[in-house]
């Protein structure tokens, strides 16, 4: 454990007129068990207090502190420094919106997200306080809960071909959240709602197919599959709403 | 200027709690605005693993179950120091709240027909899940409870339940404001108004004013130095409304510690991983809980088991580590692969990440570690806060007083909404009838107030260094307010914190303090979380008995003559430690003071005359 890291940090604090884009580093003592939360914090406790970073629940959990380390996108506090070179570069994830250093606005990008996607159960069946849960195949909920756990994190969108190019991509995420929601049995969206949301250049026409999404996601969510699956199912939609649409004239 | 955002419900705080809340007000017709320091999916509920309790009875292990049963468990659990009244709401609507989680989304774990085997104490059992009961919400075991009852999605209950509520809110229009942290709650001296905000992403104040405003900011565990809880649980919300001087913090010194910490990073791995059939071991790989707690073993109570813990690391038998000091093992390696990478992969995961181990053939090093505050803001069953109108608390923030001295597991998630879906109601009650007048000249005062303290931090001459300041406190809390405690160091940790107040009037910053500047922003909140830090140490000074959580070695015995009450904490401007009332502990006993059936300890009954 006598390794000598360097920290190569994107810095710029867009509300401090007298500060402009550069690299600093850092340099700090290796200890065992060392991850980047230990790092970045050190840094700011005994170097630099002025460092801006994120991090929340430090556990691998919340999604909050992903970066791009040694031009990986990826969660900085499940991150050990033994997996890395001594040489270590951490740059703000590209896509969202710069806050200062290394912490970005991923908050507001997964909001709006959310709502154009309509992330939520839409059912005309009314809620019976009084009567016994519906019921549901054990296999089905563990099915939803596979998608369901995405993070939120944004790494998938940093490492996107289609999002460098057009910042209206919804992105992997938005496109296994709403694989999410076709899943579930209890979401009464029919395939033209679904379609009406995501078969489209800003939706799943859009995705190349590259999968750097899948490479990099930090919760290791089969998005490929995911992907697949539903470029299948739009793709076979349009086809038959075409069809028919031709019929009709 | 400073800009002035208006609306009719102000919930600091888009953690369960808080969403819970402001979805009843918002679908009532009112205009929401939730702040939250990070985005809303990863407030601190996110992280929540285990489950929720409510008594479904639906899995065969859990037959029979009632909310009559869930009431005598809590109860127990708190060590009698909960508010019954509140309890058995809780436990009435618990139920209900899953069935609606359900309804909206959350893909809870469901009962599989037929046969199948668990485990407990490290041995295997057969059981066979009603064919009948097939598809329903299932159940796994948890500590304190006389039926399994912990509702779950995996080991990602939080995650799965927050992002379904949070979706939900969404839905129903209500607003989140994120990066945006309440740094002081404005008040006419009857009525709170809404709060001075800083915003996380340019460091500008900005003024919230709202007919009503709810405290549901979560937990403070970060004025420990080892918890399990999220870097921002700091307290912001309880410590504002100290500084009101009229709120009242409810049993501030009942603070749990959770078994399993995981060593040196104390993140939490879930109570499942026993519920489940996991066991504790010791240096020599023996199980020892059985020892000490006949009955319930491993699945005591969580005050229980970390006392036990370290009562039998103190007699030798912990695991000497490279970090300085003792740990023990949790061993789930029996419960097997598919149970593993299904029911507990967050816990597979963080033993792979952090602790580069695999659960399923090493055994995991734990140690008690600081979890989970049973006191905060205290609210009368409705949720209304003592001492001021317009405002209500709910959640980890709150003390409701479900918890008394001890929470259980997979009680607070529950907590959370099913508080959240009552107090909602009772905010619509309060906001029908309420009109909004908003005093310039108060609200003017409080901006002013902030703005000083930013410009002296910024260009003052103090020299404390703001980092330091936060170490030495906790490292107080730690070394005296623990799992055990006793006047001599109790004493020691309130001299400390007072010499951390006095000095925290002098600091300043050694970076230029702009924008969302971090520093600044740790300047602002370290003397709130001191005064927090001061209210438990010196209402553990001043509980001269053992309750729950709260051990002390000089007064071993639960006395429910002199201390069957709950403290309430005021801060009055400029003094240098709290004013301690009392309250009784619960208006009415459905369940009279007694035995809780695991942990030992004596009872000096209410009957006994003074000695
Ligand atoms: C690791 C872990 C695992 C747990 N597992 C379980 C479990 O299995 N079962 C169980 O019953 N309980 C569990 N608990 C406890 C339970 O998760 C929490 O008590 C509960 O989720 C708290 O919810 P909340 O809504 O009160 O607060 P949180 O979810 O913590 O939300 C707090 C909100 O307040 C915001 N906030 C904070 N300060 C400010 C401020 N100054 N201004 C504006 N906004 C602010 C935050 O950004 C956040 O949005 C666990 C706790 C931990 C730490
Ligand atoms: S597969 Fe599609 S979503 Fe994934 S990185 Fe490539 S373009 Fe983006
Ligand atoms: S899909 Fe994976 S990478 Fe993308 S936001 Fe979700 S967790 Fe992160
Ligand atoms: S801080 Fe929560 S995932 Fe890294």
């Amino acid at each position: 454990m006598d390794r000598m890291l360097t920290i190569h940090v994107f810095r710029y604090n867009p509300q401090d007129p007298d500060s402009t884009p550069h690299m600093q580093s850092y340099y700090i003592d290796e200890t065992e068990s060392m991850t980047l939360f230990i790092v970045l914090n050190r840094i700011r406790e005994e170097q630099d207090p002025s460092l801006q970073f994120d991090f929340c629940c430090r556990a691998g959990i919340c999604g909050q502190c992903a970066m791009v380390i040694n031009g990986r996108p990826n969660l900085a506090c499940k991150t050990k420094t033994k997996d890395l070179p001594s040489q270590i570069t951490l740059l703000p994830l590209p896509f969202f919106k710069l806050i200062g250093d290394l912490s970005v606005d991923t908050g507001t990008w997964f909001r709006e997200m959310n709502t154009r996607v309509e992330s939520w159960i839409h059912t005309q069946k009314e809620f019976d306080p009084a009567a016994e849960e519906e019921r549901m195949d054990n296999d089905t909920a563990e099915k939803i809960y596979e998608l369901d756990r995405c993070v939120e994190c944004g790494c998938c969108l940093a490492a996107c071909g289609t999002a460098r190019m057009r910042e209206d991509f919804l992105g992997a995420a938005a496109l296994n959240r709403i694989a999410r929601f076709v899943l579930d049995p209890r979401d009464q969206r029919q395939e033209k709602d679904f379609f009406e949301i995501i078969g489209n250049d800003q939706g799943i026409f859009g995705c190349m197919g590259l999968l750097g999404c899948e490479d990099v996601c930090p919760k290791n969510l089969p998005l490929q599959d995911q992907l697949g699956y539903l470029r299948r199912k739009m793709g076979i939609y349009a086809l038959k709403n075409l069809r028919s649409t031709k019929k009709t004239c | 200027m400073v800009e002035t955002i208006y609306t009719d419900l102000l919930c600091l705080g888009a953690g369960l709690a808080g969403e819970r809340v402001a979805i009843e007000a918002a679908g009532a017709g009112f205009d929401v605005i939730c702040l939250s320091i990070v985005h809303s999916k990863r407030s601190h509920s996110s992280a929540a693993q285990g489950g929720m309790q409510a008594a479904l009875g639906n899995s065969v292990m859990g037959e029979g179950d009632s909310p009559d049963i869930h009431f005598q468990d809590t109860v127990k659990g708190s060590d009698w120091g909960c508010d019954q009244e509140v309890a058995r709401i809780f436990v009435d609507t618990a139920p209900i709240v899953m069935r609606e989680l359900a309804y909206w989304g959350v893909p809870w774990n469901r009962v599989v027909g037929g046969k199948g085997s668990y485990y407990k104490g490290g041995q295997k059992f057969e059981k066979v899940e009603d064919a009948a009961k097939e598809g329903l919400i299932t159940s796994r075991n948890f500590g304190g409870t006389a039926k399994w009852r912990t509702c779950y999605t995996s080991d990602g209950t939080g995650h799965a339940v927050l992002y379904t509520m949070d979706n939900r809110a969404t839905q129903m229009g209500v607003k989140v404001h994120d990066r945006i942290e309440a740094i002081a709650m404005i008040h006419d001296g009857e009525t709170c108004q809404g709060v001075v905000a800083r915003c996380l992403r340019t460091g500008k104040l900005r003024v919230y004013l709202a007919k009503a405003t709810l405290v549901a900011t979560g937990g403070y565990g970060r004025i420990y130095k080892n918890t399990t809880n999220a870097v921002i649980c700091e307290g912001g919300g309880q410590s504002i409304a100290l500084d009101t001087g009229l709120v009242p913090l409810g049993n501030m010194e009942a603070i749990q510690f959770h078994p399993t910490g995981i060593v040196p990073t104390d993140i939490l791995v879930t109570e499942g991983c026993r519920g489940d059939g996991g066991t504790l071991l010791d240096k020599n790989e023996d199980r020892f809980m059985p020892q000490y707690e006949p009955e319930k073993a491993e699945l005591a109570s969580r005050d229980v088991v970390s006392r036990r813990m370290i009562e039998h690391i103190r007699k030798g038998f912990g695991v000497k580590n490279s970090y300085g000091d003792d740990n023990l093992w949790l061993d789930i390696r029996h419960l097997g692969e598919a149970h593993i990478r299904t029911k507990l992969r967050e816990v597979d995961e963080i033993c792979q990440n952090f602790l580069g181990i695999d659960p399923l053939h090493q055994l995991i090093p734990v140690r008690p570690t600081h979890h989970y505050s049973m006191g905060g803001v205290r609210t009368n069953k409705d949720g209304a806060a003592y001492g001021l109108k317009g405002l209500f608390a709910a959640g980890e923030a709150a003390c409701w007083d479900l918890h008394g001295f001890n929470r259980l597991g997979g009680n607070s998630l529950a907590e959370t909404v099913v508080a959240g879906k009552i107090i909602g109601g009772k905010v619509v009650e309060y906001l029908k009838g309420a009109s909004a007048t908003f005093n310039t000249a108060i609200v003017d005062g409080f901006i002013k107030k902030e703005q000083a303290r930013i410009s002296a931090l910024i260009h003052g001459s103090g020299k404390e260094n703001v980092f330091e300041l936060r170490t030495m406190m906790q490292d107080a809390l730690m070394a005296g307010v623990g799992i055990f405690r006793n006047e001599k160091d109790l004493e020691k940790a309130v001299r400390t914190i007072q010499e951390v107040q006095e000095r925290a009037k002098n600091i300043g910053l050694k970076s230029n303090g702009l924008g969302a500047n971090p520093e600044l922003g740790l300047a602002l909140k370290l003397p709130g979380m001191v005064r927090l830090a001061q209210c438990v140490a010196y209402g553990a000074l001043q509980r001269r008995e053992s309750r729950g959580c709260h051990a002390r070695e000089d007064y071993p015995a639960r006395n429910d003559r002199d201390w069957l009450t709950r403290t309430l904490a005021t801060w009055d401007e400029g003094a240098d430690l709290p004013t301690l009332n009392y309250e009784a502990a619960t208006p009415t006993f459905e369940l009279p003071p007694g035995e809780r059936g695991y942990g030992g300890g004596k009872i000096i009954s209410a009957d006994e005359s003074e000695a």
